[in-house]
């Protein structure tokens, strides 16, 4: 299970047993999307598999969570998303107004994220093979000119911006799966970020990494950029974005907010000079209103993330272990 | 006096002497003995040792070859003496030769050691012109481990080569006879470091105005950071409560005791109880910080001096006695105006980070803290935080094994290829080792700040340069999230890496520092708070059929969840629900640990207990004892590691012995290895009896009494049952829970009345502290096959 916790043990099936399978010329790393060139055209290209439960949850279902998901893959690549394709496995008995209720979603994201979804697949396994609904989506869109957003471009002096509050989507479908009351329902941030990317590159074509911190949350996603660029990254803990209501649960169940997963956040290492009007333009939008400056990335430490603590110290922030395992108690 | 001598009657040797014999007098001795017994020839210190060679009559050759190890100076330790046969040349007389810096290096560096009697006599006698030097020391004191920044230890590989010699310190360093003949660290007035105080808004002081300065702002209730020998500290008045709070606050520490400084023995009286082993503790060239327990009532002079921030509801004071002529005069000298006679002596370092050490950080860094910096101009080359020790059934148990013993090796029983043990996580120390020497480092901390990895990194680097020890192998936990685990892959570089499991390397190093060869396998017992467990769990109440070649898991104690990691431990209520939910007993209102915890919170963790949500199974001892403090209501919130324990230990202390509880056993299911699977050891009816009592209304007192009885009667059930299916008759007791002396002693106690050999630990901590010697026996024999 800790395979697909987007944490150690995640890369380390993607670098040992798919990587050395799949290995081809244009794609070293297997990256969530890959930048590929055809007929003269920088295509962005990527595909994601939604196996979420419960499949409806406060803030959004799994439908809209499919076309966001590989929406926002694109959008990590700098690319608008165009067209989607979706495949469903639908559970044999699963009730047909539940799939509709999906689909609706799924048009009504497709809309908001001006994407169509152009091509599909359904399959139907024996009940008790599946929970219910699996869906997977694959998305296409094009690479802006001048436009190279990679893990492997953070540099020492890029600013880190993260372009809102963490930690709302884990929490949200944490709380409706294992029925927990924190006393305020928390919704999941659920949202297609081609725009906010759109209105970010419009600054500069030159942002260095985008990322969306989703499973394994903003701590993966900080250790992944590090691993990749062989950077340190810097963060200031308090000036990390997160909501009281994920600070509270995050503290009575025990988590660190810093691994809780998010969908409709990005982060983004930003050369320095650009950095206020990038930090401007998102705010300006809507899913960046609370868009914050967290850290830097520095020279030192490469491959590791340090917060800076409110009491002065400088915390190590590992990549997540796949399972909830504590690493001292 | 170079008359040739006939040479036929005559024997000539060359002999070398190993072991800790730098920087502690060794050729003056050498020197004398040679005299003394009219040999001819000469001595220097190599890379290797002490290498003399000595030619006279043939018994008083021999004289010196066996006197040579005996009769050696105090702070010296020989490891060998080997001899060879020369053809005697007829020269005549005795010389000390200049050092030779070639060949890969066999010597020890000594430890730092406290000011000897002779320095504290001068120190303190206007006659002297060393009076009140703040850097006094000989060849029988002073600093050594935390200056040395090459070898062969001289003074030019030590960080007091930019303070040239005066004349008449030049003349004591060079006459054999004088007690400061080669002391490296020798200086005065005239040629040494400079004490200099500095204070926000005032021009700096030094030297004697330094001092004087410095004592009067501690009588006024400053908070001081002082340079010692292995870093800052920070200092206060420890009978003002008000600056002893303020203190607490700054470091943000929490209830965590202070430890305090004395001037010497004498003012002890009163306080604490003091046998002859804790006298000598404190009194030794070590002088660690000594647990002592407090009298119940404070009498004598000093009766008010210790405030009620220092320790709260804490049986012990820890106390060290002045070891630097810095700490001395602090603390004043017959003739000084008065001031406190008792500091609070705390590791000057922001939460988490490792003590700082650097003057430019001390500056910066510590600001916040202090109102002034009483500091010098001598560098220290590596941290060195002091050791602290208690002494349990007479004997000393290391709480932290780090200055005055680092970096003193430990002998081992049986020779290792050169390795690097990296040790844990918490706690951290590492050590190298190769022969039959492992040198463990001082005290490196807990490694979750970016400056303990790097202190880590530092450590590792200083010590393999005045050992010489060049890994060939790497040991490590088997935690997949330990940074010393990575720290150590990192390091390996094509060198195999030897994971070792944590109770494992726990049980290895009692048997280690026993000097246990392996052949036969002890009964371990390591209950602790946390080690990754084969499974996948967090162990921690282990019983082990172990020798350095692998373990079999006897016995264990029943796994509970763990609701939270960090979570769980931080809050000790929050276990006592866990350990109420895996024993089925009611989680009702009216219990102090349900109380304890927030309405919300609540709810949302039985939920989480329910459901195993963020749970990992936990059989940790550790966690059982903070589930039972909470029960009984002595403490539910932990704000330093291990307090909900140490509090349940002072309550059952204070309370004397009772009537224990009674664990279950029983077997668990399924086939496990070769044998039977192992026995479970439920606490089920241990709580369900704390309940009663509490129903009762108990004193918290008793059942923490009653319970540290369950934990000993379970400890000897489980050996003995373990002796009886495995014919085992030696039990090893470690882990960071048997640094509680009422459990220690305990099931000391009853296990030997059973007939059963008891190893405990004596050299290193039981806690993570002494891990690494445990980790590098058993990756040696890993691979030795
Ligand atoms: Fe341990
Ligand atoms: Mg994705
Ligand atoms: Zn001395
Ligand atoms: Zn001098």
């Amino acid at each position: 299970m800790g395979h697909g916790g987007g944490g150690a043990m995640s890369a380390e099936l993607v670098a040992n047993v798919f990587g050395p399978a799949f290995a081809s010329a244009t794609q070293a790393a297997l990256a969530d999307s890959a930048a590929l060139t055809l007929g003269g055209a920088r295509l962005a290209f990527s595909t994601d598999s939604f196996v979420v439960r419960p499949l409806f949850f406060p803030g959004g279902c799994i439908g809209d969570l499919a076309v966001n998901g590989t929406v926002n893959d694109l959008a990590m690549s700098g690319a608008r998303a165009a067209y989607l394709s979706c495949a469903a496995i639908l559970e044999e008995g699963v009730e047909m107004s539940v799939v509709g209720r999906v689909a609706q979603a799924m048009g009504a994201a497709a809309r908001a994220a001006g994407v169509e979804v152009v091509t599909g697949d359904t399959k139907v396994v024996e009940s008790g093979h599946g929970d219910g609904l699996y869906l997977n989506t694959a998305g296409i869109g094009l690479i802006p000119a001048g436009v190279d957003l990679r893990p492997q471009r953070a540099r020492p002096g890029d600013v880190v911006i993260v372009s809102g509050e963490i930690g709302l989507h884990g929490v949200a479908i944490m709380s409706v799966r294992e029925g927990l009351e924190f006393g305020v329902e928390i919704s999941s941030d659920c949202a297609a970020l081609g725009g906010l990317v759109e209105a970010m590159l419009a600054v500069t074509p030159d942002l260095h990494v985008l990322r969306d911190p989703t499973r394994g949350g903003l701590a993966a996603a900080l250790n992944e950029i590090a691993a990749a660029a062989q950077v340190g990254v810097t963060i200031v803990e308090r000036s990390v974005p997160v909501p009281p209501q994920v600070a509270n649960a995050c503290a009575i169940l025990g988590l660190d907010p810093m691994y809780v997963a998010n969908e409709g956040k990005l982060v983004a290492f930003v050369p320095r000079e650009h950095a206020e009007a990038v930090l401007a333009a998102m705010r300006a939008h809507p899913l960046g209103a609370q868009a914050a400056v967290i850290g830097e990335c520095v020279a030192e430490h490469p491959g590791m993330v340090v917060a800076r603590t409110a009491l002065g110290g400088t915390r190590v922030v590992d990549l997540p272990l796949g399972e909830q395992l504590p690493r001292i108690c | 006096m170079t008359t040739p001598q006939p040479v036929a009657d005559r024997q000539r040797r060359r002999v070398a002497v190993r072991g800790v014999v730098q920087g502690v007098g060794f050729r003056p001795f050498v020197f004398t003995l040679a005299t003394e017994l009219d040999l001819a020839g000469h001595v220097t210190n190599t890379a290797e040792g002490v290498l003399a060679e000595i030619e006279g009559r043939a018994e008083a050759v021999d004289a010196f070859c066996r006197r040579v190890a005996t009769e050696a100076p105090p702070l010296a330790e020989v490891a060998s003496v080997r001899h060879e046969p020369l053809a005697a040349t007829g020269a005549g007389g005795f010389t000390i030769l200049a050092s030779s810096p070639i060949g890969p290096s066999r010597t020890l560096i000594p430890p730092d050691a406290a000011t000897c009697a002779d320095c504290l006599a001068e120190l303190a006698d206007p006659a002297d012109r060393r009076h009140r030097h703040p850097f006094i020391s000989c060849t029988n004191c002073g600093p050594r481990f935390t200056i040395v920044t090459a070898l062969p230890y001289d003074r030019a590989n030590t960080t007091m080569a930019g303070f040239p010699l005066c004349a008449l310190c030049s003349r004591e360093y060079a006459d054999p006879a004088d007690r400061r003949f080669h002391a490296q660290p020798l200086c005065c007035h005239a040629c040494g470091p400079q004490l200099r105080l500095v204070v926000p808004g005032a021009a700096d002081q030094v030297a004697g105005a330094a001092m004087a300065g410095a004592r009067e702002l501690l009588a006024r209730g400053a908070i001081l950071a002082v340079k010692g020998l292995g870093g800052y500290h920070l200092a206060c008045d420890a009978g003002n409560e008000e600056s002893v709070a303020l203190l607490r606050r700054r470091k943000n520490r929490g209830d965590k005791p202070f430890a305090l400084l004395a001037g010497d023995l004498a003012d002890l009286d009163g306080l604490v109880e003091l046998g002859d082993i804790e006298r000598e503790l404190l009194s030794g060239s070590v002088r660690p910080i000594v647990l002592l327990r407090r009298l119940a009532t404070a009498r004598g002079a000093l009766a008010g001096a210790v405030a009620p921030a220092v320790a709260p509801r804490s049986a012990d004071l820890g106390v060290m006695l002045a070891y630097t002529p810095v700490h001395r005069l602090l603390l004043g000298l017959p003739g000084d105006p008065p001031g406190p006679r008792l500091l609070v002596m705390t590791s000057a370092n922001l939460a988490g980070e490792p003590i700082v050490i650097d003057d430019a950080q001390a500056l910066e860094r510590l600001a916040p803290l202090v109102d002034g910096w009483l500091t010098h101009d001598r560098a220290i080359r590596v941290p060195c935080e002091d050791s602290v020790v208690r002494v349990v059934d007479g004997e000393p148990l290391p709480v932290r094994r780090s200055r005055g013993w680092a970096p003193r090796p430990i002998a081992l029983p049986l020779p290792v290829r050169p390795v690097l043990a990296v040790g844990g996580d918490l706690k951290n120390t590492f050590a190298l080792a190769r022969g039959r020497a492992a040198w463990l480092s001082a005290h490196i901390g807990d490694m979750d700040d970016l400056g303990t990895l790097h202190a880590f990194d530092r450590a590792v680097d200083h010590l393999r340069s005045v050992t010489g020890v060049e890994p060939e192998l790497l040991a490590a936990d088997r935690h997949p999230g330990y940074r010393s685990a990575h720290r150590a892959q990192r390091r390996a570089q094509g060198r195999p890496l030897h994971r070792v499991q944590h109770h494992h390397a726990h049980v290895a190093a009692v048997m280690a520092e026993h000097g246990l060869d392996g052949a036969q396998p002890v009964i371990g017992v390591a209950f602790d708070g946390t080690g990754y467990g084969e499974d996948g769990a967090v162990w921690g109440g282990e019983v082990l059929l172990a020798d350095y070649a692998g373990f079999r898991r006897l016995a264990h104690l029943a796994y509970a969840h763990l609701p939270g990691g960090d979570a769980a431990v931080a809050r000790p209520y929050r276990m006592a629900l866990a350990h109420l939910h895996a024993a089925g007993l009611d989680r009702s209102a009216d219990l102090p640990c349900v109380r304890a915890c927030p309405e919300d919170e609540r709810v949302v963790l039985e939920r989480q207990l329910e459901r195993g949500l963020n749970c990992v199974p936990t059989s940790s001892m550790g966690r059982l004892f903070d589930a039972v403090s909470s029960l009984a209501g002595v403490c539910h919130r932990a704000g330093y590691e291990a307090q909900a324990a140490i509090e349940l230990e002072a309550a059952a202390l204070a309370h004397g012995p009772a009537d224990g509880y009674r664990f279950a056993l029983r077997r668990a299911d399924g086939a496990h290895q070769a044998g039977p699977p192992p026995l479970l050891a439920e606490p089920a009816p241990v709580l369900a009896a704390v309940l009663a009592d509490l129903r009762s209304g108990a004193e918290p007192g008793l059942i923490a009494a009653r319970f540290h009885a369950a934990v000993t009667d379970l400890v000897r059930r489980l050996c003995g049952v373990a002796r009886e299916e495995h014919g085992v008759r030696t039990a090893a007791l470690t882990g960071g829970v048997f640094g509680n002396a009422l459990l220690l002693a305990g099931c000391a106690r009853a296990l030997r009345a059973d007939g059963f050999t008891v190893l405990r630990h004596r050299q290193v901590p039981a806690n993570d502290g002494g891990l690494a010697l445990g980790q590098l026996m058993v990756a040696a024999r890993a691979v030795a096959g």
